[in-house]
């Protein structure tokens, strides 16, 4: 079998980034984000990009990286709150941005990647989410058509990879990746741990190798963006 | 007088039946998983993929891999579980959440709701604000009755870009409980100490009706 784990996120991108490409880069803020390989897209100089990821990172963090470098072209993101970079390029026109509900999101990027070309939704009908996008009405209730997104590149992050590609998250970092990984014609997977082929319980795979092409280790620490606690005190 | 903010909650909290699952929004909603009566079992689910919601970490626990949906250190609980994306709001879109308690900038008379935007000034998103109207089986808004300048948030016709058309089902506030009946509202609850006038004035939907029972 081809080879899928490359020693460094540099090497897993060379050949494969080119001016113009879809990205899709999974991602919950910064939880379950694929820090090394966006720092590494960066460093491949590919712009004109069009990212596809819930959130546009923080403010030099993720796809902050690649928005201070002028390298993105176009957003598709639910939410870009919490990002005073992102807000400022798109206020002065610098970037194009598209939003999408999270889970039309979530959706289309699975749909591309099981060859689902369009579905419909009552999500969004009745807002600027609908414009321009057909409508059908299904027992009575109006619906709107949405399509399915295929990534050149997909970027994920998972916990845990083996050397044929299949992978395991953990806890809310798997948020998106499994769906991106679905939804890229090339994906490339960050992870804390690579193991041997053969060794994961075969039922506890989240995401088959099949969608993997090609697997790294992160070399990223994990971050917090807000952290929230209690004290010990004055609980209970 | 009228309700604190957790005394909204705690009304919104008697929205809950035993055995629900509940999504609640960023801002006063989350203050109603405080409110929860004892005898009631409820399961939270976050939109970033987890049912089953503990509270916040003690100090020195918390996982950078496990987040809410507002981006907050959470916990997990012996029963919760963990999913991607798309199951999660395949929960959301597909109907199975029971109850979605919502804050808002705007709600009106029809059911309406603006939450996500306000052209030319915030550019955030709507995350899934869009997916939870449309799929929750109930959706309950919490919010102030007025805003920071004292305008009706309360309105007969949305100004601000919607999040759902017709969606809403109840709405608490500061002053009352109001419920939607398409031509305008029905007050269900009249906070203490407030009166009718005053919802009145504060008010730009079409009241039309009263409770039996007004608290003095």
């Amino acid at each position: 079998m081809k080879k899928k784990v490359f020693g460094n996120a540099t090497d897993a991108l060379a050949g494969i980034a080119t001016d113009g490409m879809t990205v899709m880069a999974g991602g919950f803020g910064l939880c379950g984000m694929p820090a090394s390989l966006i720092e590494a897209l960066r460093d491949t100089g590919a712009s004109a990009l069009t990212c596809v990821s819930n959130n546009a990172g923080t403010d030099g963090e993720g796809l902050a990286l690649l928005l201070s470098t002028g390298q993105i072209r176009k957003m598709i993101s639910s939410y870009v709150g919490d990002n005073k970079l992102f807000s400022d390029l798109y206020l002065s026109g610098a970037i194009e941005l598209e939003f999408c509900p999270q889970g039309t999101l979530a959706e289309r990027c699975r749909a591309g990647g099981a060859g689902i070309a369009g579905f419909y939704t009552k999500t969004g009908v009745g807002t600027v989410n609908a414009e321009g996008k057909e409508i059908r009405e299904f027992d009575g209730v109006p619906h709107v058509l949405e399509t399915g997104i295929i990534a050149d590149l997909a970027l994920v992050k998972a916990e845990i990879a083996d050397e044929d590609g299949n992978l395991i998250y953990r806890k809310t970092a798997r948020n998106f990746n499994p769906d991106m990984a679905m939804g890229g014609r090339m994906t490339v997977a960050e992870v804390e741990q690579i193991v041997p082929a053969g060794s994961l319980d075969p039922d506890h795979i989240h995401t088959p190798g099949i969608f993997v092409q090609r697997v790294v280790q992160s070399t990223r620490a994990k971050r917090i963006e807000k952290l929230t606690e209690r004290s010990k005190e004055v609980a209970q | 007088m009228s309700w604190s903010r957790d005394e909204m909650a705690a009304k919104a909290a008697e929205e809950i039946e035993d055995g629900f699952y509940v999504n609640l929004g960023i801002g006063i909603p989350t203050l109603v998983a405080n409110h929860i009566p004892a005898d009631r079992d409820l399961i939270l689910q976050s939109e970033n993929g987890m049912l089953g919601m503990g509270p916040f970490p003690f100090e020195g626990e918390a996982d950078p891999d496990l987040i809410n949906a507002g981006k907050q250190t959470i916990t997990e609980l012996d029963r919760t579980s963990y999913f991607s994306s798309s199951t999660s709001f395949a929960m959301i879109r597909g109907g199975h959440i029971d109850l979605a308690i919502l804050g808002t900038m705007e709600v009106a008379q029809n059911g309406d709701i603006a939450n996500w935007m306000i052209p030319g000034k915030l550019v955030k998103g709507m995350g899934g604000g869009m997916d939870l109207v449309a799929g929750a089986k109930r959706v309950v808004v919490i919010t102030d009755h007025v805003t920071k300048s004292g305008a009706p948030k309360l309105l007969k016709q949305c100004t601000l870009p919607l999040t759902g058309q017709g969606v809403v089902k109840r709405i608490i506030t500061d002053l009352g409980i109001f419920d939607v009946k398409g031509e305008g509202l029905a007050v269900a609850e009249i906070a203490p100490g407030v009166s009718r006038e005053q919802i009145q004035k504060a008010t730009d939907a079409a009241l039309l009706a009263w409770p039996d029972k007004e608290l003095a």
